[in-house]
């Protein structure tokens, strides 16, 4: 178990990009700490995948460098590397039966058979498939076949990560809850490192510890998920984590106040400078409250009931707001919009502008 | 990512296919004095007279024109009948439509000397004796039922959602399938027609039992360079060439879909 | 896929039915008709009964036939198959490359069948082929017209240069439809080269080598032309097989009666063959095809 450390890392998969767009990486430095459980985020075609084939050695990065703790591996195949990987679609052997399957990677090493079939025993009991073992892998359900592949990618005890590549999708709605718990329980129990890569911001929120969102080839964010929620680096992480993503207004920022588009003047309770370019400010649905008197003014287009709150569609000079509202709390006659204090991030060309603490 | 692969597996493997190919180039460029009496690995005497004389003769030239005249007509025939009940073989079941399908196959699997005398009487009885159609229609035997296995396999692939939609969007079948469903399987009948072609082409048994001047094949005119002065090895092989060219275009026509086609589009 | 229950689709089939009992049907009942008659020309016919198949049965011509013809199938297929899977693992996968050596493969398929022959004819001679000229060189004693083991070889070695690419065509595509990810599974999974080919590469290559298989068997169990131009079916009876029995009975020596009793036969033993083929594919495409 390791500490990986992405250094000046970038890839094009051209053979001499000139551009950033011919970059299907964009450089990027970050550490991923050891026994850490990190999800990937982002849609798709946004370099996760690349991301995670260059971490299992499946791609040679054309720039910078891949570290495990203090080795080199940049240029090591994926076997040298001592990594598990569980794929997208199963990957099961056929012919061989689930326990053959599972103790595969460990016969492969050379491991004495009291201690596979021990360890072999101790995950079919993990994934639930005790039962089955003696059977053939083949006319396995796919849900049947994706447990063992995920059951042979966490076999091996002594790995330095486990990567995940979107491998809920193929399993039945409750099957992955399910799965998903095991998982994490897997985690707190070895602590190994594990990489999870996703576009579903659920999946990506309740397994990790650290969310790393991506977007056109770059890491705009990598945090908790409550550092996603409450200040996200880059208008893409407003958009994508959160249900619905987050409101942004065009305004003009200066020190504590911001002006709208339509005059309007909000207090942003921290003095965010005088950013330049193009000015958003960004206001959770969560944080937005309707209230009688006061505020700005809107129109609302019609309420969804989602069951534990509503989300009223409204519009703010012709461009959608949304905002949700707890269970029990009335819409006001006369609604009028106010936001809750210290909750607004201002975003200049689509990243985030922190606020001056001291200059308050 | 794949397994390594090593050049030189494929380097031999190509080279023992092209070598006895490059002798027949080879004696097809030299006349026959060279070919008989000295041994010489590239032509002394460059000559294309082989070619001349094959090219310049109607009874040698007219020789290929109606290999590719029955060729074609068989390989239209029989897309053109297999296209149906390959789609009806992929989309229903219907009474006794596995013994159908099975009775097809077997007639792939029919040895064509076993069919060479009925065909010669059958076609001579109703005056069909050398002409190009009764070529076509013999190889059907066993291009029919071929076509309809490839084509079947071709069409399991496209999904039924497409023929529903269709109809709900108010096309009769025949337009959908001209329309819609042909397109979609596109690929699927080049294949089908790269195979009819391939196996019409090759075929010589049932060609030559069937045809005796008029519609005479290829390959039936080549063996009549056997002459009082002895073998005519240079125009044997002039023609032997010749004979390569057709197939080496189609298979350039069809080189991205070969290895799907090879396997019934089963894969 | 659930297919409708629909009798309509006979008219689908009907132009299918029409032109295949054309040429099967109606030339299969001559055949049965002259199976069990003797005739002296023109179209005088007498009952014969079974006494064409008793003597195809019991005949010794057709017995050293079929077993030539056995033993060829077999030598074919045990050269043929393990080398087109070798062949089929080596093809590079993709690029220009590629594209090269599916046409070169390709190739010899495409090649009239007396144009095979022809070519193997010319290229073995001793006098003017590349191969007989060199091996005569080598002081080896190679000559098909007259040496029944030469005349083997060399038909043996056409069929090989004939048929392998089809083996290895359809091995190439099977091998095409794995996913990269069993290769990187198999990489991390620390699988040797043999586990990969054994658990990996050759189950999903199970359908397409059956095929192939399949193929080879019915086509080399019908092979006429290729080696009648070579060898004429010599020397002696050595490199005689069925077809070229069968087509030396019926046409060389107008024996009707005998040659259509051993085309019945013949044809059962093919019938037999398709039916456990049949069998099998459709098994397997129940499986879901590989």
């Amino acid at each position: 178990m390791v500490q990986i450390t992405l250094r000046n890392l970038a890839h094009s998969y051209r053979a001499n990009p000139q551009t950033e767009a011919d970059y299907a990486l964009k450089q990027m430095d970050h550490v991923w700490q050891d026994g850490g459980a990190y999800a990937l985020l982002g849609a798709s075609g946004c370099g996760k995948t690349t991301l995670l084939n260059i971490i299992s050695g499946l791609i040679k990065p054309s720039h910078g460098r891949v570290l495990f703790g203090d080795t080199d591996v940049t240029q090591a195949d994926t076997a040298a590397r001592n990594i598990a990987q569980v794929f997208q679609f199963p990957v099961v052997y056929d012919t061989m039966t689930v326990r053959d399957n599972l103790a595969f990677p460990l016969r492969n090493r050379g491991k004495d058979a009291a201690y596979v079939k021990a360890r072999v025993d101790q995950i079919a009991a993990m994934i639930g498939m005790e039962a089955m073992l003696a059977r053939k892998a083949r006319g396995l359900t796919a849900d049947a076949k994706q447990k063992i592949s995920l059951g042979r990618g966490m076999v091996r005890e002594d790995v330095n990560a486990i990567l995940f590549d979107e491998p809920l999708t193929v399993i039945d709605p409750q099957m992955k809850w399910e799965l998903r718990t095991q998982l994490k329980s897997l985690h707190r129990d070895f602590g190994h490192t594990m990489i999870y890569v996703t576009h579903d911001q659920i999946e990506a929120l309740t397994f990790a510890d650290k969310v790393v969102v991506m977007h056109e080839g770059r890491v705009v964010q990598m945090g908790t998920p409550e550092e996603l929620f409450e200040a996200p680096a880059h208008t893409f992480v407003g958009y994508f984590i959160g249900s619905p993503g987050m409101n942004f207004l065009d305004a003009t920022v200066s020190g504590r106040s911001a002006r709208l588009a339509g005059g309007h003047e909000i207090d942003l309770g921290a003095d965010h400078g005088a950013p330049s370019g193009r000015v958003q400010l960004g206001v959770r649905p969560e944080y937005a409250l309707l209230a009688d008197g006061e505020g700005l003014d809107l129109s609302i287009r019609r309420v969804e009931d989602v069951g534990r709150h509503r989300i009223v569609r409204a519009e703010i000079d012709a461009r959608p707001f949304d905002i949700v509202i707890p269970e029990g709390v009335e819409i006001p006659a006369q609604p009028r919009l106010t936001f809750a204090p210290g909750k607004i991030n201002v975003y200049a060309d689509d990243w985030r502008v922190a606020p001056n603490a001291g200059a308050a | 990512m794949r397994m390594k692969t090593s050049p030189w597996v494929m380097t031999l493997y190509i080279l023992f296919l092209l070598v006895p190919i490059y002798w027949l180039v080879n004696m097809s460029l030299k006349d026959n004095t060279e070919i008989t009496s000295t041994f010489t690995i590239i032509p002394r005497h460059l000559t294309f007279e082989n070619y001349r004389t094959i090219l310049t003769d109607p009874s040698w030239y007219m020789g290929y024109v109606n290999s590719i005249i029955y060729v074609v007509e068989n390989t239209v025939i029989s897309i053109a009948v297999a296209l149906p009940a390959a789609y009806a073989f992929s989309r229903y079941t219907f009474m006794g439509d596995k013994h159908l399908f099975f009775w097809l196959l077997t007639n792939r699997m029919s040895p064509p000397a076993v069919f060479a005398l009925p065909f010669f009487q059958l076609y001579s009885s109703i005056g069909l004796f050398d002409t190009h159609i009764a070529v076509a229609l013999a190889h059907c035997l066993f291009n029919v039922p071929l076509a309809v296995w490839i084509l079947e396999g071709f069409m399991r692939g496209v999904p039924k959602e497409i023929d529903e939609t269709a109809y709900i969007d108010g096309y009769g079948f025949g337009r959908f399938f001209v329309r819609i469903f042909m397109p979609l399987i596109a690929s699927g009948i080049g294949v089908t027609a790269f195979f009819c072609f391939m196996f019409s082409w090759v075929e010589l048994l049932l060609s030559r039992t069937l045809t005796s001047v008029n519609a005479k094949p290829i390959a039936a005119v080549m063996t009549r360079t056997v002459s009082a002065s002895g073998m005519d090895w240079g125009v044997l092989a002039a023609a032997g060439v010749l004979t390569l060219v057709p197939g080496a275009l189609v298979i350039w026509f069809v080189r991205n879909y070969i290895a799907k086609g090879f396997a019934l589009g089963r894969v | 896929m659930d297919k409708i229950q629909n009798n309509r689709a006979w008219f689908l089939v009907l132009p299918v039915l029409v032109i295949v009992a054309f040429s099967a049907v109606i030339p299969l009942m001559t055949v049965v008709n002259y199976s069990v008659n003797d005739t002296f020309g023109s179209n005088d016919f007498f009952w014969a009964g079974l006494e064409w198949f008793q003597d195809a049965v019991t005949s010794d011509r057709i017995h050293e036939a079929l077993g030539r013809q056995v033993l060829f199938s077999g030598i074919i297929l045990a050269i043929e198959v393990p080398l087109g899977i070798f062949i089929a693992l080596n093809m590079p996968r993709q690029g220009f490359w590629s594209s090269l050596c599916l046409v070169l493969m390709a190739l010899p398929l495409l090649i009239p069948f007396n144009v095979v022959g022809t070519i193997w004819q010319i290229f073995g001679r001793v006098d003017i082929g590349l191969l007989g000229h060199t091996l005569a060189a080598l002081g080896i004693d190679y000559n098909y017209v007259s040496d029944p083991l030469a005349a083997w070889i060399t038909v043996v070695v056409m069929d090989v240069w004939h048929w392998t690419s089809l083996v290895a065509l359809l091995c190439y595509a099977g091998l095409q439809s794995i996913p990269g990810a069993f290769y990187q599974a198999a990489k991390i999974d620390q699988a040797s080269r043999w586990s990969v080919f054994r658990f990996i590469e050759l189950p999903k290559m199970r359908g397409v080598l059956l095929i192939a298989v399949l193929l080879r068997f019915m086509d080399s169990f019908m092979i006429y032309t290729e080696p009648f131009v070579v060898t004429g079916g010599g020397p002696g009876n050595s490199t005689t097989f069925l077809s070229i029995d069968l087509v030396k009975q019926a046409i060389g020596q107008f024996d009707l009666g005998p040659a259509a009793a051993f085309s019945i036969m013949y044809f059962l033993v093919i019938l037999l063959i398709s039916w456990v083929f049949y069998t099998v594919m459709t098994n397997l495409d129940r499986d879901g095809g590989n």
